[in-house]
């Protein structure tokens, strides 16, 4: 038939084969893969991170990435570093994986984390007692809806989040019913209606959010944690039970890396483990986004404006 | 025109009162006979015990020291026997030469080249992450994109796809979505050609060999059926999280439908026109390519259609396995309840879906012209006015950077202020609602799910294959028990059952609402083309946009799921009703006008019974889309279903168990689909309507 047509053929396979080599040899100038994920904290702070990075000469890229499932893509190295990894959210999936040693524990944020049960401010006059846990269980009754009666309701995390929160109510006894919610976006899209109308709410939340910044609201009050209270029956208030406990009140952030990645960027490497946000870096970054209504970009150059001494330091520091 | 022939003889054999009854006695009886001795009914016949389900004899191949692995059977749940199988493909030397793992990495990071020249092209310029060249040239400035894309829909259709083209470009620059919206579209760019490609060349190997066409159908109905995190997380196994990961998964989304309609369309070509190519001389090669694809040319357009539909469908859910786009950004503004930010981010994913999909129709059905002589400019004018609306754009793009790439300060944005309207609305809804919110669980949906949940696997099993009986025959009773069985034996068998009344619900609602409306549209021209545009537009709506405002009018629970799936799964019944209901031949509508029917007896007596196996595809499709959409409904969450345990086996990248629970809502969609196409099949042949 006509040659052309094979000739067009031989050279587009023969550029594909190329370009296939040319894929082995591209692995050393890759650049540093940052998740995004779907809070903007988070998202703020990648921007940020990945600034710093350009600043001290490498090359990211921004992947978005399911929280939960970006743990695994760490250890596979498809994902260079999270730098917003939750004690209570993803400590369990973390320290899998650094215990694998798939994953390094690069660094620790002075922030500190907490999730917990949370009511908004308008919900204390409707059951007066909050925020202490026994009041919240004595007007369970206020919290039920058709699909938990007699029960109190309590708005739950997504289900992979592992809460524990059916555990607790068990454990403490509770006359609530906990509803997983799937995402957090219907966590927060049911306490904005809820606060609008103020009806009464007990929901997931945690510190620092921007949630703390947008409403007035506080944490319920559980028997303090304490080591071996989600083990050890006899342990803690309820002698018969586990889990007869809140969650801990200091949680860790930390910055997890790809195991290979400390010999493969060494430089970079070295200014990911100075780098370190506090609880109002968190906070801020979430609030010039939710209560500002900045985008996502423009918060992030705003905070590295106002915090240049700060994060220079971390540049600098590693490059002398 | 050719007569039709009569029916044969013995259909038309009256039966006695009890032939008649037979089938509906039948399913009374085992009704019967379950609510008698329910009492007594063992436990290991309602709940699949777990003795059964954890210690299943699965094979197990286990490779040691020599060279052909040894058959084992330790007794394992299904997904750690999916999951054994994974480790394998991830970890072990396939015969000492290479880990599969290695290979489909490698080939999912060929993707990364026309991704990144796709990208470079339109948004970010060259040079660009794997697309390395020594100087620099820039992307296509938005200005000169407008043109051409104007200029191209002008030359496929006139002025009117030319505005729409144009205009849909024009709208992501003005409304500050040139970025993601460019890469959105070069990632369907890419996706959609090569999972179109791959259709294409299964379609054509299923009509040389027989046997693969035989092994690929169950195959293809099996991947459709597949809810998508079934296969995300295989994909980020084996792929990786990554934005090509998110190109291979639509690819996959997109595969089935093009081999499928290849293989209708080459095989229906009209025996004429094959023995015209036989009389031509034609080689096997040539009848292929000069015979058959050019006379199948207008229904493989059809598939090229649906899979650019079906890649943008992906958009929103790719973006969770590392696909940047639209849909990224659409979750992030949903998250922050920017509601009206995110309808406009719907908006521009309806826009391109309807741009690529006239485009490329009138492409198709474009018939070649005769080219005037003359000058280059005239022979070729489109062509002219492209390059010139190229070299204007760079031109300007170069004195004038506003034009290369639009400055945030001039675009704009009506979200935020359509956010108070939205949450007003939802506001003064709230307590008129008040009455289903508190009402619609107590009195119907909590007792219906907990009859759901009480009803025995036996039973289950034994309604289903009682159905496939009737419908098919001891072939298809036998098919259909093999799916129950499947999910019994995978021992989700309450999630399994929450499930199922979901999507039941759901399809019951949408015929309650969904088929009035259709009677209703189907009578007036002009309500008829409203409601198709009103189909075509939710289709492709990210139906991730409803959810919010389900939760907020009706919190996190049964009856947001339901009205989220109702929302999504009504289209095809109203679709296929309208279709249907118009459908029905013109003479016979005369002959029932000149039989003196008065407008609602056409209605009720002719146009319906002859619609009606119309109208149970369109059931079909709804319960579809309903098994797709309780998927998407678990992000509302509040049931203890299948939807949750697969996000929390993504959570733990647990491929395994996903793939296990994902079959599980596939062979639910199976079975009911086979059940239905059987049924909707006899009704037409009934009526002599094939």
């Amino acid at each position: 038939m006509k040659p052309i047509k094979y000739l067009a053929a031989g050279g587009a396979s023969a550029a594909l084969f190329g370009l296939a080599l040319a894929a082995g040899g591209a692995q050393a100038a890759d650049p540093i893969k940052i998740p995004l994920h779907n809070w903007n904290s988070q998202l703020v702070g990648a921007e940020i991170v990945g600034r710093i990075l350009e600043e001290g000469g490498h090359e990211v890229e921004y992947v978005p990435a399911d929280s939960g499932a970006v743990y695994e893509a760490m250890c596979e190295g498809d994902i260079d570093l999270v730098h917003e990894v939750w004690q209570g959210a993803f400590g369990v999936a973390f320290e899998k994986q650094v215990s694998k040693g798939c994953v390094v524990d690069a660094a620790t944020h002075d922030a500190k984390t907490r999730e917990e049960w949370w009511y908004p401010a308008y919900v204390e006059e409707m059951c007066p007692g909050l925020p202490d846990w026994q009041a919240l269980n004595a007007c369970a009754a206020k919290f039920s809806t058709a699909e938990t009666k007699p029960k109190g309701r309590f708005l739950g995390g997504p289900a992979e989040w592992l809460k524990k929160d059916d555990e607790r109510v068990a454990g403490l006894e509770m006359n609530f019913q906990v509803v997983n919610a799937g995402s957090a976006d219907a966590l927060w899209a049911e306490l904005a209606i809820a606060s609008e109308k103020q009806q009464p709410i007990v929901l997931f939340n945690w510190t620092p959010n921007f949630i703390e910044a947008v409403y007035d609201g506080k944490f319920v009050e559980f028997p303090e944690y304490f080591e071996g209270c989600r083990e050890d029956a006899s342990k803690g208030i309820n002698p018969n039970t586990t889990h007869d406990c809140g969650n801990p009140k200091d949680g860790y952030l930390k910055i997890g890396v790809w195991e290979g990645f400390p010999e493969k960027n060494p430089e970079a490497y070295a200014i990911i483990q100075k780098i370190n946000f506090n609880n109002l870096d968190i906070a801020v970054m979430a609030k010039l986004v939710d209560v500002d209504k900045m985008e996502v970009e423009d918060a992030a150059a705003k905070w590295m404006d106002d915090n240049e001494s700060k994060w220079r330091a971390w540049v600098e520091g590693s490059s002398s | 025109m050719t007569a039709r022939p009569l029916p044969a003889l013995e259909e038309h054999r009256p039966e006695t009162g009890l032939e008649r009854y037979r089938w509906p006695l039948l399913f009374l009886g085992l009704i019967a006979v379950y609510l008698l001795f329910r009492h007594a009914w063992p436990a290991w016949a309602t709940i699949p015990p777990e003795a059964w389900t954890e210690r299943l004899p699965l094979p197990y191949f286990v490779f040691g020291e020599g060279f052909l692995p040894s058959l084992t059977f330790p007794g394992s749940n299904i997904a750690d026997w999916f999951n054994a199988i994974v480790t394998f493909l991830r970890e072990h030397e396939i015969f000492g030469l290479f880990v599969f793992k290695d290979f489909t990495r490698w080939l999912g990071g060929l993707t990364v080249y026309p991704l990144d020249f796709a990208e470079a092209l339109v948004i970010s310029g060259f040079p660009h992450r794997s697309i390395k060249i020594p100087f620099e040239i820039p992307a296509v400035p938005w200005v000169a994109a407008v043109g051409l894309a104007a200029i191209l829909g002008y030359y496929a259709a006139g002025w009117r796809i030319a505005l729409l083209a144009g205009g849909s470009l024009a709208y992501f620059a003005l409304f500050n979505l040139w970025k993601p919206a460019m890469t959105t579209l070069s990632l369907v760019l890419v996706a959609a050609p090569i999972a179109a490609g791959i259709g294409l060349g299964l379609g054509i190997l299923a009509l040389k060999y027989r046997w693969l066409e035989k092994a690929l159908w169950p195959i293809l109905n099996l991947m459709q059926a597949l809810p998508h995190f079934g296969y995300l997380i295989p994909v980020v196994v084996f792929v990786g999280l990554a934005h090509r990961s998110g190109a291979i998964a639509t690819i996959l989304f997109a595969v089935p439908v093009m081999a499928k309609v290849t293989m209708v369309a080459l095989r229906s070509v009209p025996q004429e026109v094959m023995e015209a190519g036989v009389m031509a001389g034609c080689t096997p090669r040539q009848m292929l390519w000069s015979v058959r694809i050019p006379a199948a040319r207008h229904t493989l357009m059809v598939g090229i259609n649906q899979v650019i539909m079906l890649c943008l469908a992906m958009q929103v859910i790719s973006s969770f396995i590392g696909a940047r786009g639209l849909g990224i950004d659409l979750l992030f503004r949903l998250q922050n309840l920017q509601l009206g930010r995110a309808l406009e981010i719907g908006i521009a994913i309806v826009l391109m879906a309807i741009t690529l999909d006239r485009l490329s129709q009138a492409l198709a059905e474009k018939e070649p012209e005769h080219r005037p002589e003359g000058p280059f400019w005239v022979v070729h004018p489109y062509l002219t006015a492209a390059g010139v609306v190229f070299l204007v754009g760079g031109l300007l793009a170069a004195f004038l950077p506003e034009a290369a790439r639009l400055p945030r300060a001039m675009t704009i944005s009506v979200g935020r202020s359509i956010d108070p309207v939205i949450k007003d609305v939802v506001a003064a809804l709230y307590d008129p609602l008040s009455f289903i919110r508190d009402t619609l669980p107590a009195y119907v949906l909590v007792p219906l799910r907990d009859f759901f949940k009480a009803i025995p696997w036996t039973v289950f099993m034994a309604l289903l294959a009682l159905a496939g009986w009737r419908l098919g025959g001891w072939r298809m009773a036998a098919v259909v028990t093999l799916y129950v069985v499947f999910i019994v034996l995978s021992s989700w068998w309450t999630e399994f059952m929450v499930t199922t009344f979901l999507v039941f619900s759901a399809v019951v609602i949408c015929v309650l609402f969904g088929f009035p409306l259709a009677v209703w549209a189907s009578r007036r021209d002009s309500t008829t083309r409203a409601i198709a545009f009103l189909c075509d537009t939710f289709q492709t709506f990210p139906s991730f946009i409803y959810l919010i405002p389900c939760v907020m009018l009706f919190q996190v629970g049964t009856v947001s799921q339901l009205l989220a799936i109702v929302l999504y799964s009504a289209i095809p019944v109203v679709r296929y009703t309208v279709l249907g209901l118009r459908g029905v031949p013109q003479h016979i509508i005369e002959g029932a006008i000149t039989s003196g029917c008065t407008p609602a007896q056409i209605l009720w007596k002719v146009r319906m019974p002859i619609a009606v196996p119309e109208i149970m595809l369109g059931l079909n499709q709804t319960i579809m889309f309903g098994l797709f959409m309780v998927m998407i409904a678990g992000f509302i969450g509040g049931n203890n279903d299948l939807a949750r345990e697969i996000f929390k086996a993504k959570a733990q990248n647990d491929a395994g168990l996903a793939l296990l629970l994902a079959l599980n809502v596939a062979f639910l969609g199976l079975a009911t689909d086979r059940l239905i196409q059987a049924w909707a099949a006899e009704r037409k042949k009934q009526l002599g309507l094939d």
